[in-house]
Order: structure tokens, then C-alpha cells, then sequence
């Protein structure tokens, strides 16, 4: 059954730009830097629960970014080999993962009104309007 | 963040491309954080330096970001690459790897910024006044600049301090606020701090029991530059910080008659705090190379290398090697101090230090420094372990 309801959060947008694709929500804080493969997309850190998950082209969810600022430069080169996500919602964003979505021209949301990590399921089709902050559920999976 | 008419039309894109996505950068970071607003800066310290750090993701964004025009707007210097520019193959270092780092300079090059390679740029003509605001990353110079010197910044990353240089901005936030400097926390120190090892250590151990906090240091702590340089690296390593006060010492405590915190912590260090750093930092295993110079050398320290290396042989299975700036390693050459450690069987380095050097693959197993950080970092991005002692005692371990 699809869901005629459709979810809209309403919260703050860091970097501009729209961007539509299946959401990827990982519970836990991402560091690019180590957790993610710069030449595939794929998150390749031991203790991760998305272990084995590739980000590209999907709508990247979770709480906020961690670790080195060489994640930046991560972010760019993952978009620069099309591996990068098609946009990006944190919970709340750090200074990482903004200066790298600034770079690599990725959409960047955060600060919405209902946790995304509770509201979005690995799945869900996203679009992710990173002007005016607002992120919509399309159709929820199954 | 409040904005103002050439701030906007420089993030329109009015004045280029590159300013433009300077200004994308730091307004991003801006709002992130909550700034107000932009402020000037004198300076800027830029971190992201080391191919072995930013790999070809850092390479490829420095060379599109120079390709679109970007220059720098303030005097700019760099933080430590992987390798010593010129003498690159006596460290090991691979061609490949040398071919990528040159390229990373290039790139800065291009850009307008000084290429000096040192996480000291106050030694060498980058020394913000009193107040002024910069934007510096390499945590050791932040710590410093903040402390020492009373200049204001935040932490920067690699690519907010490269915006900031190319916008000559930076957003007003952090330690640039001076509510964001009072001290929170006091530190009691027991023990008589005279050598740039137990500086190095109680920066340490200080950073660690502040807990992110700022803290007001009390006790008799040796002022010199070498310690406060070597305070300044191991605090941050250990505990992050990017400002503290010494009483009688530092900039902001000298300049206010009473320095008091804001809160009723306190804590005190003593001998076995010392004692027990020490041991968590440091192993007792086989050195097989010294290497003095995190922080990099002031021109004192390397003549007090040459005074006690004169006419004398480090053993043959082990290394000596001396890190410092490219500016005081002319001026070490000038004085004949590097021909005396060469000939004594000693190496020193311009550029580049043992924690971002990619010397993994030299199959070293131990190490012997007087730096807290050094020691702190060597054992993962050497795969060796580390003994931290006192600057004599690492020149008899090396001499056997």
C-alpha cells in the first residue's frame, strides 16, 4: 500500500539547490574520511550499520557529520567520480560536511522540525529542496 | 548572516567565480555555526597541505580552485607538506608521491599563497598582533596564536582557511567573541615545568583535564618560546584546545591586572599525574629514530643540537633527523649548525615533520622525541612506537 500522506519537514537550508533520490538513513554520525570509499561510494567502515551501502546518487541521512576536515575534500572527489550523494540531511550539520556539499554543489538541509532519521526510511523516494530548507517524502517504501 | 552590499554581490558572483565560491564557503560555515557576520582578517594559516592527508581529492580541488582564479587577499602561509620540497629522496620518499606533493604546492602557488610549509608561522614573519583576527588551522599554531600571541581564531579546516584567505574574511563566531575567551577552569600545577619535554607533557595532561573547556594555568611554568610552542601542540592534540591562559605568561593574562575563571572548577597536577602521562605516552622498546622538531625547530634549538652532536657519531642503525621551517634551516645553514649535525651523521628538514611524512614504509619500530604530540601520533601514522624524553636524552639515544 502507498501512502497518500505525504511528509513534509520543514527546516533549514545550508546549501542551495533540488535534488530527488532514495534515501540512505544511517542512525550514526558519518565521517567521510574513513568511512566512505572516495572511488566507489561505498561505506566501507567496520562498525557501521550501513556497511556495504553505496551513497551515490541517494538522498544521504544522518545526525551530523564526525571526525577529520579532509572529509571536505572526500565529499568533492566523490562527486567529481559521480559517487556523491544527490543531497545531504543532518540533524544538525558541522562545518565538514558543509564546506564539503559547498564545494562539490550537493544540497544540504538540516534543523527540521521532526528528526529525519525517525521520519525517513532507507528506501522512501526524497526530494530535497536545499532553498528553502524543506524536505518531502515522495512515496514511502513499501 | 547578516551580509553587506559587496559581501552580497561578491557571493553573487559579481567579482568571479572563485570569490564567489569563497564566500558560498564561509557564509555556509557562517550560518552553520550562527556568526553574525563577517569579519577582516589579517592573516590566514592553511591546513590540507600533506598528499599523504588530502590524497587526489585535496589535489583535484586545489587545482580547480586555483584554475577558476582563485587568489588570496591576506599574507597566507602553509602548514607542513609530506616531505622535505628539495631532499625529498634522503627521506624516502617515493616518486610518485613527491610528483602529487609538488603538484599540491603548485596549486597554492598559483593561488598567491606563501609556500613556507610550517605548523610555526609566527617564527617566520606570519605573527598577528595583539587582538587582530585570523583564520589559522594546524591546531598546534591556533593554540599558539590564540594563547601566546592574544590573536583571535577558531579552528580552521584546510579549505575554510583557503575561503577565508581568497575572501580575506572569516565568520565572526568562536574565539573570535571575546565572551567565547575567559577562562573557565583552573589548573594547579605542583611541579616545576622547566624543559620543553615537561611543557610538552603538562600541555598534555592540561588538555586533557579541560575537557574543551578554557582553562587559567597557575604554577611555574618555563615562558620560553620553545615551551610555550611545545605547550601549545600537546594541548590541542590531547584535549582539542585552541586557547588557554598561563598566568603571567600569556598574552590576555598579561594584559588584564586580575585573570580569573568564570566558573568554581579546579583541578590540580602533580608529580604522579606527570608520571602517569608519561608512561601512557611513552614505551621502553628499541629507538631507531630520534626526531626532535614537532612543533618545528626554532634556530635555538637546532644550535642546541649542534652544541651537543659536535664531533661526535650517531650510530649507524639509527636515524637522526630534525624538522623545521625552510626560513630557519637557512639561517641553521648560515651558522654552520646543519653542517655539524650532518657530520655527525644527523639529517635536518625543511617542509615536513614525522607525523604527516609518509614514512610507514621505512620499517621503523621505534621512536624517540621530546614532543607530546609526536608521541601521541607516531605510534598510527608511523606504526612505531614512541619514547618521549628529554631533548638530551634523545641525542644519547641516538649516539648509543
Amino acid at each position: 500500500m502507498i501512502s497518500m500522506e505525504t511528509i513534509v519537514l520543514k527546516g533549514r537550508g545550508i546549501v542551495k539547490g533540488r535534488a530527488m533520490g532514495e534515501a540512505l538513513v544511517s542512525p550514526k554520525p558519518i565521517s567521510f574520511y574513513g568511512d566512505v570509499d572516495p572511488e566507489s561510494g561505498v561505506i566501507v567502515a567496520r562498525d557501521h550499520p550501513l556497511k556495504g551501502a553505496s551513497i551515490a546518487g541517494k538522498v544521504l541521512i544522518f545526525p551530523r557529520g564526525r571526525g577529520s576536515t579532509v572529509g571536505s575534500y572526500i565529499i568533492y572527489r566523490l562527486k567529481k567520480s559521480g559517487k556523491a550523494p544527490a543531497a545531504i540531511v543532518n540533524e544538525e550539520t558541522e562545518p565538514i560536511i558543509a564546506a564539503g556539499c559547498v564545494v562539490a554543489e550537493i544540497p544540504l538541509v538540516d534543523r527540521l522540525d521532526r528528526s529525519p532519521i525517525k521520519a525517513v526510511s532507507t528506501g522512501d523516494l526524497v526530494e530535497v529542496d536545499g532553498y528553502h530548507g524543506i524536505v518531502k517524502v515522495i512515496r514511502k517504501e513499501a | 548572516m547578516y551580509l553587506t552590499k559587496e559581501e552580497e554581490r561578491a557571493l553573487s558572483g559579481e567579482y568571479g567565480a572563485a570569490l564567489q565560491k569563497a564566500y558560498e564557503i564561509l557564509v555556509a560555515l557562517g550560518e552553520v555555526m550562527d556568526a553574525e557576520r563577517l569579519v577582516p582578517i589579517k592573516s590566514a594559516q592553511i591546513a590540507g597541505v600533506s598528499y599523504k592527508n588530502i590524497g587526489d581529492a585535496g589535489l583535484e580541488l586545489l587545482n580547480d580552485f586555483a584554475s577558476m582564479g582563485a587568489k588570496v587577499k591576506v599574507l597566507s602561509t602553509l602548514n607542513p607538506a609530506g616531505m622535505d620540497l628539495e631532499r625529498w629522496r634522503e627521506m624516502g620518499i617515493e616518486e610518485k608521491f613527491a610528483r602529487k606533493q609538488l603538484e599540491i604546492i603548485q596549486a597554492f602557488r598559483r593561488m598567491g599563497v606563501r609556500t613556507t610549509c610550517t605548523c610555526t608561522p609566527y617564527l617566520i614573519g606570519n605573527k598577528p598582533e595583539f587582538g587582530s583576527h585570523v583564520a589559522w588551522s594546524e591546531s598546534s599554531a591556533v593554540a599558539f596564536a590564540n594563547s601566546i600571541l592574544g590573536a583571535r581564531t577558531n579552528r580552521e579546516g584546510g579549505i575554510s582557511a583557503l575561503a577565508a584567505a581568497v575572501a580575506g574574511k572569516t565568520p565572526l563566531m568562536g574565539f573570535h567573541l571575546p565572551e567565547n575567551r575567559a577562562p573557565k577552569i583552573e589548573v594547579q600545577v605542583k611541579v616545576v615545568v622547566d624543559s620543553v619535554m615537561k611543557a610538552s607533557l603538562l600541555g598534555y595532561v592540561v588538555g586533557e583535564l579541560s575537557s574543551g573547556e578554557v582553562p587559567l594555568v597557575k604554577g611555574r611554568i618555563c615562558a620560553s618560546i620553545e615551551c610555550l610552542k611545545a605547550f601549545s601542540a600537546a594541548a590541542a592534540t590531547s584535549g582539542g584546545l585552541a586557547l588557554f591562559h598561563i598566568e603571567g605568561v600569556t598574552a590576555e593574562a598579561l594584559k588584564r591586572k586580575k585573570i580569573t575563571t568564570t566558573h568554581e572548577e579546579r583541578v590540580q597536577v602533580d608529580e604522579e599525574e606527570m608520571r602517569q602521562c608519561l608512561e601512557r605516552l611513552s614505551a621502553r622498546g628499541e629507538v631507531d629514530l630520534v626526531a626532535i622538531g614537532c612543533p618545528h625547530c626554532t634556530l635555538e634549538e637546532i644550535l642546541e643540537m649542534a652544541r651537543a652532536l659536535k664531533g661526535r657519531r650517531v650510530r649507524r642503525d639509527c636515524r637522526f633527523w630534525v624538522f623545521t621551517s625552510r626560513e630557519v634551516y637557512s639561517k641553521a645553514a648560515e651558522k654552520g649548525y646543519v653542517k655539524i649535525i650532518e657530520e655527525a651523521g644527523g639529517m635536518v628538514f625543511s617542509d615536513t615533520c614525522m607525523v604527516v611524512a609518509p614514512l610507514d614504509s621505512l620499517g621503523i619500530n621505534g621512536v624517540a622525541t621530546n614532543s607530546a604530540k609526536a608521541a601521541h601520533y607516531v605510534p598510527s601514522t608511523i606504526g612505531a612506537e614512541a619514547v618521549l624524553t628529554e631533548t638530551a636524552s634523545c641525542i644519547e639515544m641516538a649516539l648509543g
